[in-house]
C-alpha cells in the first residue's frame, strides 16, 4: 500500500515527475499546466532530482528541445495545455515519426477563441493523429499512475513512441483529492534503465535523425509508425498488469462499470467519469439497467475490445468533451460508432458533446443521458443522433 | 589554430556526393566550419538547401550525428541535445574523457526570420552550442523568396522587380547585431573566402564555454545570378566593399578582423549579380545610393566602436 | 447523497480562503474520510470575490460536477453578503459561518437568509490580534470545527501544526493555533 496524501492533479504529476527523475525536461508555461513544471522546477532548485530542466521561450521550442535531447539518447518529459499543446504541433509529429519516446502531461484545456482556460479534451482529440499514444485520467490518482505507466510503455522496444497522458484541466489538475504515493524506490524499479536507441551522443557510431525521405521510403517508415502503434497494444496492457502488482491498482484500454447486465450505457472520458459513476448507482437503484466505459487509452484505439464489452448493449450514449466542426459528431463518437458497425446487431449510438470550456457537466445532465436511452430502448428510435448538453440553446 | 597544411591533411566530414548546387557557398563554410571544429561534434540543422540536400535517405553526407527536426528550430534542437549531454555526463553515463561541441546550422530564413525566436531563446538560456548562420540573403530552398537578410533592392521571387516596384524595399535585419544584444561570450562574421579568419574564429568559439554565434555569407550563385565559380569571388567583394564586414565581439569587446585598404563602392559587388542588374539604370540610381548609404553608415559605427575601446 | 458533505467557501483573493479549503480537506482526511478541495477559477486577483468547495465522504469520491447544494457555507468576508447571495442552493438544514462582528440574528435580518442556522466570528479581529494580519482564514476553520462534525479542534490543531510548520517559524504556528482556539471559544450561534 502506498502512502495516502491529499493532492492535486498537477501536484501528483509533479511527483511523479520527482519519482521519474528524467535525464532532461523542457517546458513552458500555460494554464492550467503551469503549476507541474514550477513544482518540478522546485525539485530542480532542491536537489531532489539531478533533472537538466530547459525553461524554453515557446512550447515549440520546448517540444525541439525534447526531441533534440531524446534523440541525444536519455529520458525526457514535459507538460503542457491547450494552445500551448497546438504551438507544438509541428513538432508532434516528428517527436513520433522519429520514435522518440517522450512523456507529456497535457492538463486538458479549451482551445482559443474565445479564450477560455478550462477543461474540454479539444486540446488532446486535436492531436489525436499526431503519433503519440494517448491516455486520458479520470482523477489524480489515475494521472498519476498514468504518467509512471507512459513512460514504460512509450521506451519498449516494440513501441518507441511518445505519450501524452491527459487530465482534465481545473476540475482534476486543481483539485485536491485523496491519492496514494507509490514509494521513490517503487517507481525507480518500475521504469527500469533507459536504454537510448541510436543516441546521437555516440559519436563513435555518428546517426543522422530526420533525413529528407522523399516517395521511395516515406510510406514505409509510416507503416512502421501504424505497426507501433499496433504493438503498443499488447505493451499498454502487460504494464498495466506490472502496475496492478505493485500498486492494486487496475488499468486496461477502458474500464467498465455495472456494464455486464447493461442494456443501455454511457462511455466517457476523463473526470465526467466519476459524476456519470455515481448517477449510474442512482438510476440502479431506481431499476434501470445501465452501465459506463470509461476510455482510458485513445491512440491506440481499443477497436476489437470495445466491440467485444459494448456489443449486448441496446442502446450507448457517447460523451465528447470536445467537438469536431462539421463531422458526424465529437471525435470519441465517430470512432466508437465506427468500431460497432461491423456487429450485428449493434447498439443504437447517440452523441453528446458538453463541457466545453470546463462547463459543469453535472447529476442532472448524465439522468437526462439516462432518461434518452430509456426512450431508445423503449422506441428503438433515434430522435437526436447528436446533442449539445449543458448549452442555452 | 590549424595551419592551412594541417587543415588540409584532416578527414573530410562533410562528404561529397550531396546534392548541393555546384558551387554553392553553404556547403564550403560547412566545410571550412568541420575541418576546424573536428569529429566531436554533434550537428543540428535547420529545414533548408543544406538539410534537403545532405541527408536524402537513404543516404547521408554527414559523417558526424547530425540532426534535422524543423525549419525554425535548429537552435532549440541542439539545445536539447546539450541539455541531455549536460545531463547524461552529470549522471556519469558518459565516456569522462570525452567532450563533446554542439553546432547549430541554419540558412538565413530559418535565423534571421522563423527561427529568430529559437534562437534568441537559446542564447538567452546560455546553452554551450555555436550557432552557424549562413547567409545566403533569401529563401533559395524554396527558390528565392525574399527573407529579411535580402538587400535592399535586390530582385527576388517574392520582391520582383516589377512595373511600380523596384525589388525589396526595405534595408536587410542586422542579426548579428540582434546577437550582440544578448551579450554573449563570442560572435563573430566571417566569409569562406578567407579560410584562415572563419576557421579561426571556429576554433576559438569552441574553445569558449555557452553560446557562440557566428554569421557566415554564403554566395548562392542561382539566387544573386552569377557565375557558378564566383561564389569565392563574390564573397571577397562583399567584404572589400564593407558589405560584409569581418568582425567579432568577443566578451563585449569589438574587433574588426579586416580592414580593406581601400573600400570598394558597393557597385563592384552589385554588377556581378542579375538579382541587383536593374539597380545599374538611371532610374534606380537612388536605390543604389541607399544601398551604399547603408553600408557606409555601418562600417562607420564598426570602425567607432573598435576606437572606443 | 447524505454520506458526502458540501461545502461552499466565500471569501476575496488574498483572505486566504482557497488555503481554508484545502486545509480542511487534509484535516478530514487525517480523520480518515475521502476529501476533494477545489477553488472556482477565472481572472480573480487580489480583493475580487470567490468560491471554493469540499466534499467530504467516509466513502471514495467520484464526482467531479460543482458544488451546487452545500450543506455547510463558510464566508470568509461579511462585505460579499450584500452583493452574493450565501444561501443559493442549500437547504433548510444548511449551517453557515460567517465572518463577522455582528450577531447571527443580525445578519439574517439585514441579509434575509431565509433558513439554516447561522453562527457568526469576528474572524477578522481574532487574527488581527493574534497573527497582527487581516487574514482570518484559520480562525473561520476553528469556528466550523466548533459547528460541524466534519473536522474536530483536535486534528485541525495537530494539522495546522505540521502544514504551517514546514513554511514558518514555531511562534507563528502558535498565533495560528490560538487563532484557532480563540475562533472556536468565541463562534456565536442565534
Amino acid at each position: 500500500m502506498g502512502k495516502p496524501v491529499a493532492m492535486t492533479g498537477n501536484i501528483a504529476v509533479a511527483n511523479a515527475m520527482r519519482q521519474i527523475n528524467p535525464d532532461v525536461c523542457a517546458a513552458y508555461p500555460i494554464t492550467p499546466s503551469t503549476e507541474v513544471m514550477q513544482q518540478f522546477a522546485s525539485f530542480v532548485a532542491d536537489g531532489k532530482v539531478d533533472t537538466e530542466l530547459v525553461t524554453a521561450e515557446s512550447e515549440h521550442s520546448a517540444m525541439s528541445a525534447c526531441i533534440g535531447a531524446a534523440a541525444a539518447g536519455g529520458r525526457v518529459m514535459t507538460a503542457t495545455s491547450a494552445n500551448g499543446l497546438a504551438l507544438m504541433w509541428e513538432m508532434l509529429y516528428i517527436a513520433s515519426g522519429n520514435r522518440l519516446p517522450i512523456v507529456m502531461t497535457v492538463v486538458n484545456r479549451a482551445l482559443s477563441a474565445p479564450i477560455n482556460i478550462h477543461g474540454d479534451h479539444s486540446d488532446g482529440m486535436g492531436a489525436r493523429d499526431s503519433g503519440w499514444i494517448q491516455i486520458y485520467s479520470e482523477n489524480a490518482q489515475e494521472a498519476y499512475d498514468n504518467l509512471i505507466q507512459a513512460v514504460v510503455i512509450g521506451q519498449h522496444r516494440d513501441v518507441r513512441l511518445p505519450v501524452m497522458v491527459g487530465m482534465d484541466g481545473f476540475i482534476i489538475s486543481h483539485s485536491i483529492e485523496n491519492l496514494e504515493l507509490l514509494s521513490d524506490q517503487e517507481v525507480k524499479d518500475f521504469i527500469g534503465e533507459y536504454l537510448p536507441l541510436y543516441p546521437l551522443l555516440n559519436i563513435k557510431q555518428p546517426v543522422t535523425y530526420g533525413p529528407l525521405d522523399l516517395q521511395d521510403y516515406y510510406s514505409e517508415h509510416k507503416r512502421q509508425q501504424a505497426e507501433a502503434m499496433k504493438l503498443a497494444k499488447p505493451v499498454i496492457l502487460k504494464v498495466a498488469q506490472d502496475f496492478a502488482a505493485l500498486s492494486g491498482r487496475k488499468y486496461g484500454f477502458f474500464e467498465t462499470y455495472r456494464l455486464d447486465d447493461a442494456e443501455m450505457a454511457i462511455l466517457t472520458l476523463g473526470s465526467s467519469a466519476g459524476t456519470a459513476r455515481f448517477v449510474i448507482d442512482r438510476a440502479r437503484e431506481q431499476g434501470v439497467k445501465v452501465g459506463l466505459i470509461k476510455l482510458r487509452v485513445f491512440r491506440p484505439f481499443p477497436m476489437k475490445e470495445l466491440q467485444a464489452a459494448l456489443g449486448h448493449l441496446k442502446a450507448l450514449a457517447v460523451m465528447d468533451r470536445c467537438d469536431s466542426f462539421g463531422a458526424a459528431g465529437g471525435p470519441v463518437f465517430s470512432e466508437v460508432r465506427s468500431a460497432l458497425y461491423d456487429l450485428s446487431p449493434h447498439p443504437a449510438v447517440v452523441n453528446y458533446i458538453y463541457g466545453l470550456g470546463g462547463r459543469d457537466l453535472g447529476i442532472a445532465h448524465i439522468e437526462q443521458v439516462i432518461r434518452d436511452l430509456q426512450e431508445i430502448r423503449q422506441t428503438g428510435c433515434i430522435r437526436e443522433l447528436l446533442t449539445y448538453l449543458t448549452v442555452r440553446e | 589554430m590549424a595551419t592551412l597544411k594541417e587543415l588540409s591533411k584532416r578527414e573530410e566530414l562533410l562528404a561529397g556526393g550531396h546534392r548541393l548546387c555546384a558551387g554553392c557557398g553553404a556547403s564550403i563554410v560547412v566545410r571550412q566550419i568541420l575541418l576546424a571544429a573536428g569529429r566531436n561534434v554533434v550537428v543540428s540543422c535547420a529545414t533548408g538547401c543544406l538539410e534537403v540536400s545532405t541527408s536524402i535517405y537513404p543516404y547521408t553526407s554527414w559523417r558526424v550525428p547530425f540532426i534535422h527536426s524543423a525549419f525554425e528550430n535548429s537552435a532549440a534542437t541542439v539545445c536539447g541535445v546539450e541539455a541531455m549531454y549536460q545531463s547524461l555526463k552529470r549522471r556519469g553515463k558518459l565516456p569522462v574523457d570525452e567532450e563533446i561541441k554542439f553546432i547549430a546550422f541554419g540558412g538565413d530564413g530559418g535565423t534571421y526570420d522563423i527561427g529568430l525566436q529559437s534562437l534568441s531563446g537559446g542564447l538567452e538560456r546560455g546553452h554551450d552550442f555555436l550557432y552557424v548562420c549562413y547567409d545566403n540573403g533569401a529563401y533559395m530552398n524554396t527558390g528565392i523568396q525574399r527573407s529579411s537578410s535580402t538587400p535592399l533592392g535586390a530582385d527576388t521571387t517574392t520582391s520582383p522587380v516589377g512595373k511600380v516596384i523596384p525589388g525589396k524595399q526595405q534595408y536587410r535585419k542586422d542579426l548579428t547585431d540582434i546577437v550582440e544584444a544578448h551579450h554573449i561570450p563570442y560572435l563573430a562574421q566571417a566569409s569562406p573566402h578567407n579560410w584562415k579568419d572563419l576557421t579561426h574564429k571556429v576554433e576559438k568559439a569552441l574553445s569558449i564555454k555557452g553560446p557562440k554565434f557566428l554569421n557566415v555569407i554564403a554566395p548562392c550563385h542561382r539566387g544573386w545570378r552569377a557565375g557558378v565559380n564566383q561564389t569565392i569571388e563574390l564573397a571577397r567583394l562583399a567584404v572589400e566593399t564593407c558589405f560584409w564586414p569581418l568582425y567579432e565581439v568577443e566578451d563585449g569587446k569589438l574587433t574588426i578582423n579586416y580592414k580593406p585598404r581601400e573600400k570598394k563602392p558597393i557597385i563592384e559587388w552589385i554588377k556581378l549579380q542579375g538579382r541587383f542588374s536593374h539597380l545599374l539604370k538611371p532610374e534606380n540610381e537612388h536605390i543604389l545610393r541607399r544601398l551604399q548609404e547603408g553600408i557606409d553608415a555601418k562600417w562607420e559605427s564598426l570602425l567607432r566602436r573598435e576606437g572606443e575601446k | 447523497m447524505q454520506e458526502i458533505t458540501e461545502v461552499r467557501w466565500h471569501g476575496r483573493g488574498g483572505q486566504g480562503t482557497v488555503t481554508a479549503a484545502k486545509i480542511f480537506a487534509e484535516t478530514a482526511m487525517s480523520e480518515g474520510k475521502y476529501v476533494q478541495a477545489f477553488p472556482e477559477y477565472g481572472p480573480e486577483r487580489m480583493g475580487a470575490p470567490l468560491r471554493a468547495y469540499n466534499r467530504i465522504s467516509t466513502k471514495p469520491l467520484s464526482l467531479h460536477c460543482q458544488v451546487t447544494n452545500p450543506k455547510i457555507v463558510a464566508v470568509v468576508d461579511a462585505t460579499l453578503l450584500g452583493s452574493v447571495d450565501v444561501a443559493e442552493g442549500t437547504a433548510e438544514d444548511a449551517i453557515f459561518v460567517i465572518n463577522t462582528p455582528d450577531d447571527p440574528k443580525k445578519v439574517r435580518e439585514t441579509y434575509r437568509i431565509p433558513h439554516g442556522s447561522i453562527f457568526t466570528v469576528d474572524a477578522t479581529r481574532i487574527a488581527l490580534e493574534t497573527l497582527g494580519k487581516p487574514i482570518p482564514n484559520t480562525p473561520i476553520l476553528g469556528a466550523l470545527a466548533r459547528v460541524t462534525d466534519t473536522i474536530s479542534k483536535e486534528h485541525l490543531i495537530e494539522d495546522t501544526r505540521v502544514n504551517l510548520s514546514k513554511k514558518f517559524s514555531p511562534e507563528i504556528v502558535q498565533k495560528n493555533i490560538e487563532a484557532i482556539t480563540r475562533a472556536y471559544e468565541e463562534v456565536r450561534g442565534e
